[in-house]
């Protein structure tokens, strides 16, 4: 076999007056970079096979390992840099589409970080959340255009709406992407936190079931799983058009990962591949869509709000104007830093435009529409922080859903290697071996833990505002300004400028 | 009975759901006993003569579990103790191996139905098992590191709620 002129990407280094051969590092790792050398009673690394998720680090009870970027340079070049180098030479040697995992990495400009919020000072005073109230309640799904109230009661049913205590839910991550574990973490989670979770296009296990009212079933377009108890079993319903990480790709869920439950759950057969066809066959038209919507209304009797997620792409406000109109109760976009299990590494990197861009453009069409009100808006794609979550309902968002966020905080390193299979967070896994490395208890309380933080971080910058109810910030975007944008970029937001 | 001055009889069980085969356990057990009691590096690089771990890492991937003494309610090895040696607390409920007494004739070995009981020669000629880490009055080693929880103290006050 020819040589490869691939050379380590990372260089794992080993103290050894503090490694004592334990060898957690070599049974830990699923990618086999720890070597034990019985012979010589030393702990060997193969440099080519690390992956730089820190699982070694981590666990290693003498903190002996390091990891650093292999300092082997090429010739410097400002045109073909290392990383435009090494993925010609991967595609040379394999003539293969170049596959990656969670979101867009490149230095794109961000733009929740050029964006600053507002707080009161002497003229309107701001607020403790500690000492009074303060509301992060959100209601998602349709608003009637006006109340009629008659003796004291509303005349007419309110359309099904889904109760959220605090505007962020985590995003659709299907069982086949991640693990069971990582599933059943999110849905206790969200079932303690009063938020939803999303099943993804995988289906739903039966052993989630229970946690229903603050389930979000999704029908993608691989249809995976989707039964009249599918659609009955969740509070609401999301239909995918598109994920920000791969706009217009479909999905491949190769067949070893089809294991008995993800066959069982997804009701495919065994071993066989799931393939998510890029579009919807049975759509390709508003009008379609509308159908589409409507069978699902009509198969849960009206009882549920139904979702419509899309990849921020050029004329998203049009379309999200389209959507409205089909009947959609809530619309999802998800912008270009959105995560993936996989998905092809050029149009991860280079397809769909910004969330923030995004999700202004369509709140601003459709309040010029008049149909704002038809619908909720949920922002995905990117979200660190709950200064992220504070800007974008500034900025028009009802919610946000988090996924990225999520992982990392199960523990997910951000090696970017969903896509093998061998998560050593037991995340992105079905290996048995490494499944069980996930702890659903644990990774629920961390998920608590994060929301909750969020959460009382939120509370303190609305306070800062002198809102006491997150209704009052909801695409309140004077509370925004705008800091190194071009006056063309300020105006697609509809914020002023930093002094204005 | 009076049940004042009984500490509630602690166990450790395992959740093989969740063990993940690392073994950090066992690593933190060996110096818990060690004389360097939790200092890692020094257990394992200045002594020659290590500690057994006193628990043991079952495993027939992808199940695994930490295993280590019941401290059963009826235990064996105080039943076979030809020295007396072996004895249970009647107010922790814990069964402890007094090395002072025990002769290292292994019967208790023998009659363990777990298998948690081992011969060290390393140390001193005498039966190691878990002590739940009394003389360091802390958390046992085992628990207290497992990186995922999959070993947990459980207060068990069946037998002894008579």
């Amino acid at each position: 076999m020819a040589i490869s002129l691939l050379t380590p990407e990372f260089i794992i280094e080993r103290n050894d007056e503090r490694c004592i051969r334990c060898q957690v590092c070599v049974r830990q790792c699923a990618n086999l970079a720890h070597i034990y050398d019985e012979e010589e009673d030393r702990v060997l690394a193969d440099d080519s096979k690390c992956v730089n998720c820190h699982r070694c680090v981590t666990l290693c009870p003498t903190r002996a390992i390091t990891i650093r970027k292999n300092p082997l340079e090429f010739k410097e070049n400002a045109n073909w840099t290392a990383s435009a180098i090494r993925e010609i030479y991967k595609q040379a040697e394999t003539g293969g589409i170049l596959l990656t995992g969670m979101g867009n990495d490149k230095p794109y400009p961000v733009y929740w970080d050029r964006m600053l919020i507002n707080a009161s000072q002497v003229t309107n005073p701001s607020i403790d959340p500690l000492r009074e109230p303060m509301e992060l309640k959100t209601f998602l799904g349709r608003k009637p255009e006006m109340l009629k109230v008659e003796n004291g009661k509303l005349k007419e049913k309110l359309p099904p709406q889904l109760e959220l205590e605090v505007p962020i839910m985590f995003s659709a991550m299907s069982f086949g992407s991640i693990s069971f574990n990582a599933c059943q973490a999110l849905a206790m989670a969200a079932s303690e936190l009063g938020i939803m979770y999303n099943t993804g296009e995988g289906g739903l296990h039966k052993d989630l079931r229970k946690y229903g009212k603050n389930t979000i079933v999704q029908v993608a377009s691989g249809r995976f799983g989707v039964d009249p108890e599918y659609l009955n079993a969740g509070a609401a319903i999301e239909i995918k058009i598109g994920q920000g990480a791969k706009p217009g790709i479909g999905g491949h869920l190769p067949g070893e990962k089809v294991t008995a439950q993800i066959s069982q759950t997804r009701m495919i057969p065994l071993g066989s591949d799931a393939i998510s066809p890029a579009p919807h066959h049975d759509i390709y038209s508003i009008e379609d869509l509308r159908q589409l919507i409507f069978s699902l209304k009509e198969a849960t009797d009206y009882q549920k709000p139904v979702a419509v997620k899309i990849a921020a792409v050029h004329n998203v406000a049009a379309i999200c104007s389209g959507i409205a109109r089909a009947g959609a109760d809530i619309i999802v976009i998800d912008g270009f830093r959105g995560g993936t299990g996989a998905a092809p590494l050029r149009i991860r990197d280079n397809v769909g435009i910004p969330i923030e861009f995004a999700l202004a453009a369509v709140d601003t069409r459709l309040r010029q529409e008049g149909i704002r009100s038809q619908v909720s808006l949920v922002c995905a794609g990117g979200i660190r922080n709950s200064a992220d979550v504070i800007k974008a309902i500034a900025l028009g968002a009802d919610a946000v859903y988090i996924g990225q966020a999520a992982l990392i905080a199960m523990g997910c390193h951000m090696c970017q290697k969903c896509y093998t299979g061998k998560c050593n967070w037991g995340i992105a896994t079905q290996d048995p071996n490494l499944v069980k490395r996930l702890n659903p208890e644990i990774g629920a309380r961390r998920l608590v833990n994060l929301i909750k933080a969020w959460a009382h971080e939120m509370k303190e910058m609305l306070g800062g505002m002198g809102i006491n109810a997150i209704e009052s910030l909801r695409g309140n975007r004077f509370m925004l300004r705008g800091i190194g944008l071009t006056s063309r970029e300020l105006d697609i937001l509809g914020i002023k400028a930093a002094g204005e | 009975m009076d049940k004042s001055n009984i500490t509630a009889p602690k166990r450790i069980y395992a959740k093989e759901d969740v063990c993940i085969g690392c073994r950090l356990c066992e690593i933190h057990c060996i110096a818990a006993h060690s004389k360097y009691r939790h200092d890692l590096i020094k257990t394992f690089k200045k002594l020659s003569k290590r500690p057994l771990p006193r628990i043991v890492v079952e495993e027939d991937v992808p199940l695994s579990f930490g295993l280590q003494c019941r401290h059963c309610d009826d235990p064996e090895c105080v039943k076979a103790c030809i020295t007396g040696a072996m004895q249970k607390d009647p107010k922790t409920g814990l069964v402890i191996n007094d090395t002072e007494r025990c002769i290292g004739c292994w019967t208790c070995i023998l009659a363990c139905p777990y298998g948690v009981i081992r011969r060290d020669y390393t140390n001193k000629k005498v039966a190691s098992k878990c002590d739940f880490c009394l003389e360091s009055g802390l958390e046992p080693a085992c628990v207290k590191n497992c990186p995922n929880e999959a070993l947990y103290i459980k207060n068990t006050i069946k037998y002894y709620d008579l």
